[in-house]
């Protein structure tokens, strides 16, 4: 695992926001390694380890307790679709249906600890996410870190065409 | 006369006070923007005050805490240790994960130095030097805005050392959650921000007041709380206490969605509007030809109110008067008096199309999700109800199942060290409580110990569509 130089300034400038606690800095580490590799291996736990002056199992209960960290690859893009209340009502499970039809994506093998599933051509990847905070207008979903509400069925069709042929 | 975006105007029965600049034709993040608008001059003025006024002003507002529990703001700044020797923090809670809310993430993403202000005035207040921002995972964009509208304060004084040359030091960090509900829970937040699980602490002894963040005094506040602080050094706590009603002042943003025409945000003065004018003014009313079956007014976690509930509420002059579920005034008080709660603002409406069995269900999955597991309780409770109605939606429950259902939610329920066995057991005791014969209809006649198939059908029934 190589870590270039411009992404070790920014962990090395993180740090310094906790001043009283270098394991404060645990989960904003694990964000950076997650956004450049695309997911957590063991070989980053045991970096942040080091790196924090902790036992890698301090940072290993963190990536497994936390649905924001992912131990295995997603696809290019990764859709996460809100599953709450709001957004079910409005039909998100009908979307999530669609984006899966569209990616050519099959959930079901997915469960409780293995909640991704991922495109045959490793383009996309899927999970249902909890209430994303913008439930007026629902149904919603994200495309990486881009975020898309009232996804109608047009929308999704236009969002993969989109994103497909990034 | 501030112009907003076409189709995005407030309601006139709206009063803006948090959310003047929202969906503004002319307004932007940028520092040069706010400022024009007089921004930052709340904080000119608290810096000239003695710390202890400022409390007084927001302990005179009234302010209630906009998070969830509603506790009086200023009230809570007390609490931190008077012969405290130990640095003091303040946290921003912008967590924002209780399903139904949905309004920090406006402010976070149109008009970030607001926030700013009000938490640099709070710090102040409190004597604090270090101030973190907790925002949730799935907020990416408001992450990034946040950090950029932090470099603009810094550079022209408002934030870092020395403040305007008050001598006054105060940095503001962004924190990222990452994707867990249960680091909305202030003490969760508090574990999360130190690098760990974020595993709720019992208080006492640990009010994050006293013992916070490395056991150090800490306020944490909701984003919306922290906005509203700039407001009352603006208008001074008595003026502001002015807006809404007695013990429920100041104005609060409520979010709207499920079953009406316009659902959204909407900032009213709290109790001066009711339950039916939000329905039906503020949201356009039900959808064509539907009719109102159920609302939850606090977020997922208040107990829900069905559409013919009648409520029975002691006047302020003693005598008692029996209202409607459209007549409730949308404050904290009102609705905890008719058995639920105001909680973050968020309402999520129901018509007459909705299966009860199947928002239940819903519900449930989220809360198995989300408990973090330190109390048994709540751990394996919240997975059994999940478990229960998925068979009562996948019609392999038997009736006797609904009263296990209520039987479970109360061994939750005031057993667990955080809040959380409150939230995750309301949802289930007061669906069963008024929806118990729908919830009935769904079950099946099988006998009870019937061997039915745990895999392939029902495990998959919460992650259903509501049948047609
Ligand atoms: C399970 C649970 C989830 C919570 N989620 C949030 C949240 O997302 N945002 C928030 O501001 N408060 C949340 N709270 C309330 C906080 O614990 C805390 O009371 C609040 O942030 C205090 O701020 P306030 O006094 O300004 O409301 C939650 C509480 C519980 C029990
Ligand atoms: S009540 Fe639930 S969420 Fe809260 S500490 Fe206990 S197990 Fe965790
Ligand atoms: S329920 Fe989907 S954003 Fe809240």
């Amino acid at each position: 695992m190589t870590i270039p130089t411009e992404l070790l300034s920014k962990i090395d400038d993180v740090i310094t926001h906790y001043p009283v606690s270098k394991r404060s800095a645990v989960l904003p580490l694990l964000h950076l390694l997650q956004h450049h590799f695309g997911y957590i291996t063991d070989e980053g736990i045991t970096w942040v380890a080091a790196k924090l002056e902790l036992e890698p199992m301090q940072v290993m209960e963190v990536v497994t307790f936390y649905p924001g960290f992912r131990q295995a690859a997603p696809g290019k893009f990764h859709i996460r679709v809100c599953r709450t209340l709001s957004c079910a009502m409005a039909g998100s499970f009908e979307l999530m249906d669609n984006l899966c039809q569209l990616t050519g994506i099959d959930r079901s093998h997915t469960d409780h600890h293995h909640s991704i599933a991922v495109s045959p051509d490793g383009k996309f990847s899927i999970e249902f996410a909890e209430c994303l905070a913008s439930c007026g207008t629902a149904p919603v979903c994200m495309f990486n870190d881009d975020f898309f509400e009232g996804v109608s069925a047009d929308k999704a069709k236009a969002l993969v065409a989109d994103y497909g042929s990034k | 006369m501030i112009q907003y975006k076409p189709g995005k105007e407030p309601h006139p029965k709206e009063h803006r006070l948090i959310f003047k600049n929202v969906d503004r034709v002319d307004w932007d993040t940028s520092i040069e923007r706010f400022l024009k608008e007089g921004g930052y001059e709340q904080l000119k003025t608290a810096l000239k005050m003695e710390k202890k006024a400022i409390i007084e002003e927001v302990k005179t507002s009234g302010l209630r805490g906009r998070g969830g529990a509603g506790f009086p703001t200023g009230v809570k700044w007390t609490f931190i240790p008077p012969n405290n020797t130990k640095p003091v923090y303040l946290i921003c809670n912008a967590d924002e994960s209780e399903p139904g809310t949905f309004k920090d993430r406006y402010i976070i993403y149109q008009d970030p130095h607001q926030l700013l202000e009000g938490m640099t005035i709070s710090c102040f207040a409190v004597g604090a030097n270090t101030a973190y921002i907790y925002i949730r995972e799935e907020f990416p964009e408001g992450a990034q805005i946040l950090e950029k509208a932090i470099a603009e304060a810094k550079a022209k004084g408002f934030l870092g050392n020395n403040i305007l040359g008050s001598g006054f030091t105060l940095d503001i960090y962004v924190h990222r959650g990452a994707g867990a509900y249960i680091c909305g829970e202030e003490t969760g937040l508090i574990e999360s921000l130190e690098g760990k699980r974020p595993y709720p602490r019992i208080k006492p002894p640990y009010f994050p007041a006293a013992l916070g963040l490395y056991m150090c005094p800490t306020i944490v506040n909701n984003v919306e709380s922290l906005c509203h602080v700039k407001h009352i050094i603006q208008m001074g706590g008595a003026e502001y206490a002015r807006l809404g009603t007695p013990r429920n002042n100041g104005t609060r943003i409520l979010c709207v969605s499920g079953d009406v025409v316009r659902p959204g945000y909407y900032e009213v003065q709290v109790g001066k509007v009711t339950m039916g004018e939000v329905i039906n003014d503020l949201c356009g009313g039900l959808k064509q030809g539907r009719k109102l079956k159920a609302v939850i007014p606090g977020g997922s976690s208040a107990k829900v109110l069905r559409a013919d509930e009648r409520f029975n509420l002691k006047q302020p002059d003693g005598t008692m008067k029996e209202i409607g579920i459209e007549d409730i005034p949308m404050d904290f008080d009102t609705i905890a008096a008719c058995g639920s709660m105001a909680g973050s603002g968020g309402v999520i409406i129901m018509d007459d199309t909705r299966d009860m069995a199947w928002v239940l269900n819903n519900l449930n999955n989220f809360y198995a999700h989300e408990s973090c597991g330190q109390c048994t309780p709540c751990r394996e409770g919240s997975l059994w109800m999940k478990k229960i109605s998925d068979r009562i939606v996948a019609g392999e429950a038997t009736p006797e199942d609904v009263a296990q259902l209520e039987t479970i939610a109360y061994q939750i329920d005031g057993k667990t060290i955080c809040a959380f066995g409150e939230a995750s057991a309301w949802p289930t005791e007061s669906f069963v409580a008024k929806f118990r014969d729908e919830l009935i209809t769904h079950t099946s006649t099988k006998k009870r110990g019937q061997i039915f198939n745990p895999v392939t059908k029902v495990a998959a029934a919460g992650l259903k569509k509501q049948p047609a």
